[in-house]
């Protein structure tokens, strides 16, 4: 138990100061906030596992958290026959000239020795197959975003339930993070950060531009949700007796009868938007225990203790025999599935998908600052800081406001200073993740919750 | 006629701009560059930076515009420069001194340095934004235009206009003057062998009497220098936003690491290559075509070879590809 202390207490400050901004503010902002660090602590997992468990730096979070949000997409929509009919062949056949190329070239690279005349072959075949797609692919990408392009213009999903995408947009991240690992994991450590960045920019660049796919910067708008809607609830009886039983004592105190209707038509609409968001913080707090469960058991396992030893000493895990390459690939896809999950649990949440949103502040440094602050190799820091991060992106601005206030409180309204410093209040929350995340790395570089390595 | 119409169509939308975009770039990867090779970490407040060095020339441009003080047909921004200068300096220093310093005497590994830089990125964003707002700005005054397109169109008696912005070619000069400053710095003076030597074998030039706090501060004020003149070139051909120069960070980074980081000449070239294949595989060749090609084979189709949202997918492909190909760049890096 002792050992445990500062985990428990740093969590019971955490929910104390959501259930604060419950009473200060408003219970809805305190779900919202809720919801958002639920999501945050899926990342920030994911990043742990990488760099937390095997030392892997990934800079390119984004691209995974936009994959697993695309994956909400293509699962929940419903499919557009019309755009299938007018360029579906044009795409399928499109997805055969690629699959036929990587075949191609994998049975070209077994086949021959490495010469001058099979590199030209590969390169020649690569630009055929390239010059090939865009033939066949322009005049159907043409016609599908020629389909009521202010609605649709673009193929569709599967119009599955969403909640299914979760377990694809992980493995959507995953088969990207595959890729990305046979390509760059040799690299050095900084190398392999500017690397999976770029990547992820170029990822996010693809799915903005690509119409016919993804409807690009048009936004995909009113996704499915798994959980009722408000304006539903607030018709349906059960709910508003709900309501009115709960707030029965301050509904006797109001005589009129109109009156007394109109508090509850207020209730009822307050309640409902708690009551949805309620529904989705359950969902996301079994998703986070589920995984907490899952990462916590590999941490310790064997496998566990062989990823911390290839951390730790590379060459000496090599030569005791384990597959350092391997390994590295396999938690680096862990990791990037981890975090499509939390993309699409994202994307359910909003109800949108917005692809101008993906930006490497929020999505890529955003979760660093909450891996380091808090505490990398622990999934319990982990999950506490992308906590306590979120809660101060979102509470810096009123924090900002109020400390400018005070500290301004001998000026007159109108200096221009003050005015000036009370109108950049927004921006006060990065040099809060700056200061934090500095502080943090100066005066205990392991994190809030450190790692602790227990051999029993 | 016709092939000189071409010729003068890929000087106007390819050649010039690249140039001008190559030597922004350039002078980013030369800063980057520098502190990867001296201080031994990827320094991801590059592109904040800038914008602060160019938050700070714009401040004093406004200053001197308000007194009065111009240069004529030249922009203002460039008397401001020297001061940005000293008030960049300043700043690297004090985050050197209050930041970095710890971490390099404890001999921390690059990426922890790369972490803390990442936290110096969000402050930095943080002043500039509260100090100039997240706006657009633009503050290039005096002549635009060097060579207008109807003018060169007049004199020549082209089909094709050659626009020349003056905002080019102050780039391109003051580009060329700083780096051959800088190289002739780098290679001529004691000062700069003994960087070199640095950051060739740092035990090595401790060991010949190297002082190491010099060679980290006279890095830390080439770099101050490096990034104000840079920002402020890239804002006066395009325009100031703290966001647009955080994103150029990227870039700049695929410049530094295709021309082989740690190699400031190879991150000169770097910077050009990224420029050029940037606008070379994002320009529609169309016209070019039909001023080359006899009428029968005229493309009806842009002859694009990727669609211009891709520009800054481009340059990342390169990287991507130059570190799968040859990690250490085009010309080997890691050494100054």
């Amino acid at each position: 138990m002792r050992e445990y202390k500062n985990v428990i207490v740093a969590y019971s400050i955490m929910i104390l100061l959501i259930i604060l901004v419950g009473v200060f503010q408003s219970w809805s902002i305190a779900l919202s906030i809720l919801n958002f660090c639920l999501i945050s602590a899926v990342m920030t997992m994911g990043a742990n596992i990488q760099w937390g468990y095997a030392g892997l730096i990934n800079f390119g979070v984004m691209g995974y958290t936009a994959l697993g949000g695309l994956a909400a997409v293509l699962v929940s929509v419903a499919p557009v026959e019309e755009a299938w009919s007018a360029g579906g062949t044009n795409i399928i056949v499109c997805l055969f000239i690629i699959i036929g190329m990587i075949f191609s070239i994998r049975y070209i690279l077994k086949k021959f020795v490495k010469s001058k005349k099979r590199t030209y072959g590969i390169i020649s075949l690569i630009v055929i197959g390239l010059v090939l797609l865009r033939l066949v692919s322009e005049p159907g990408i043409e016609s599908i975003e020629a389909v009521d392009p202010a609605k649709t213009g673009f193929l569709g999903g599967l119009g599955m339930p969403i909640l299914f995408s979760w377990i694809v947009g992980g493995f959507f991240a995953a088969g990207l993070a595959y890729i990305v690992g046979k390509v760059a994991l040799g690299l050095r450590a900084d190398y392999l950060a500017i690397a999976t960045l770029l990547i992820s920019e170029i990822v996010i660049a693809v799915i903005k531009h690509e119409d016919w796919l993804t409807r690009g910067v048009k936004n995909v708008i009113g996704l499915e949700r798994p959980v009722p809607y408000e304006i539903d609830l607030q018709n349906t009886p059960w709910f508003i007796n709900l309501v009115e039983k709960f707030n029965s004592g301050k509904l006797k105190l109001i005589n009129s009868v109109t009156e007394r209707q109109d508090v509850l038509n207020q209730l009822v609409i307050d309640a409902s938007s708690v009551y949805v968001k309620l529904c989705f913080a359950g969902m996301f707090l079994i998703v986070v225990i589920i995984l907490l469960v899952i990462t916590q058991k590999a941490l310790y396992s064997p496998w566990g203790r062989m990823m911390r030893a290839i951390r730790d000493n590379e060459e000496a895990a090599n030569a005791m025999g384990k597959n350092v390459v391997k390994e590295h690939l396999l938690i680096f896809i862990l990791g990037s599935a981890v975090v499509g999950i939390a993309g699409a649990m994202m994307v359910t949440h909003d109800g949108l998908f917005t692809p101008g949103s993906y930006r490497p502040m929020r999505y890529t440094f955003l979760i660093w600052v909450m891996v380091i602050v808090g505490g990398s190799g622990n999934n319990f820091g982990a999950i506490l800081g992308g906590f306590a991060v979120w809660f101060l992106w979102i509470e810096a601005a009123p924090i900002a406001l109020f400390l400018i206030n005070f500290f301004t409180s001998h000026l007159p309204d109108t200096n221009v200073i003050k005015l000036h410093l009370i109108d950049s209040v927004p921006y006060f929350r990065f040099l809060m993740m700056g200061i934090g995340l500095l502080l943090i790395m100066r005066y205990r570089p392991k994190g809030i919750i450190p790692e602790k390595i227990n051999i029993k | 006629m016709d092939f000189i119409n071409a010729i003068v169509l890929l000087l106007n939308y390819i050649f010039v701009p690249a140039l001008a975009y190559g030597s922004q770039l350039a002078i980013g990867a030369i800063f980057v560059t520098l502190i990867y090779g001296i201080l031994r970490f990827a320094n991801f407040a590059t592109g904040d930076m800038m914008s602060f060095g160019t938050m700070v020339a714009i401040l004093f441009t406004w200053y001197f515009q308000s007194i009065g003080i111009s240069l004529g047909i030249l922009p203002t921004a460039l008397i401001a420069i020297p001061f940005a200068i000293i008030f960049m300096i300043l700043y690297m220093l004090t985050i050197d001194k209050l930041v970095f310093s710890y971490y390099r005497i404890k001999k921390s590994p690059p990426v922890q340095l790369a972490m803390v830089s990442i936290g110096v990125m969000f402050v930095t964003q943080a002043i500039v934004r509260i100090i100039i707002g997240p706006f657009d700005r633009r503050f290039f005054d005096g002549e635009k235009f060097i060579l207008k397109a109807n003018e060169f169109k007049e004199m020549t008696g082209l089909n094709e206009g050659l626009t020349v912005k003056s905002t080019q070619v102050i780039t391109l000069v003051i580009t060329i003057i700083v780096v051959s400053i800088l190289f002739w710095f780098l290679n001529k003076t004691k000062t700069g062998k003994s960087m070199r030597a640095y950051s060739d074998n740092e035990d090595l030039a401790l060991l010949s009497g190297i002082d190491p706090k010099k060679v980290v501060m006279i890095t830390w004020i080439i770099a101050g220098i490096l990034a104000t003149i840079g920002g402020v070139l890239y804002g006066l051909d395009k325009s100031f936003k703290p966001f647009t120069y955080f994103n150029n960070m990227l870039p700049i980074f695929a410049a530094a690491i295709v021309g082989g980081i740690g190699n400031p000449f190879g991150a000169f070239l770097g910077g050009y290559v990224i420029a050029f294949a940037e606008i070379l595989i994002t320009y529609a060749y169309k016209k070019f075509f039909t001023y080359i090609l006899p009428e029968t084979l005229e493309p009806d189709s842009l002859v694009q070879l990727l669609s211009t949202d891709y520009k800054f997918a481009v340059s990342f492909s390169i990287l991507v590809v130059v570190l799968l190909f040859r990690p250490t760049g085009i010309f080997k890096g890691r050494v100054l």
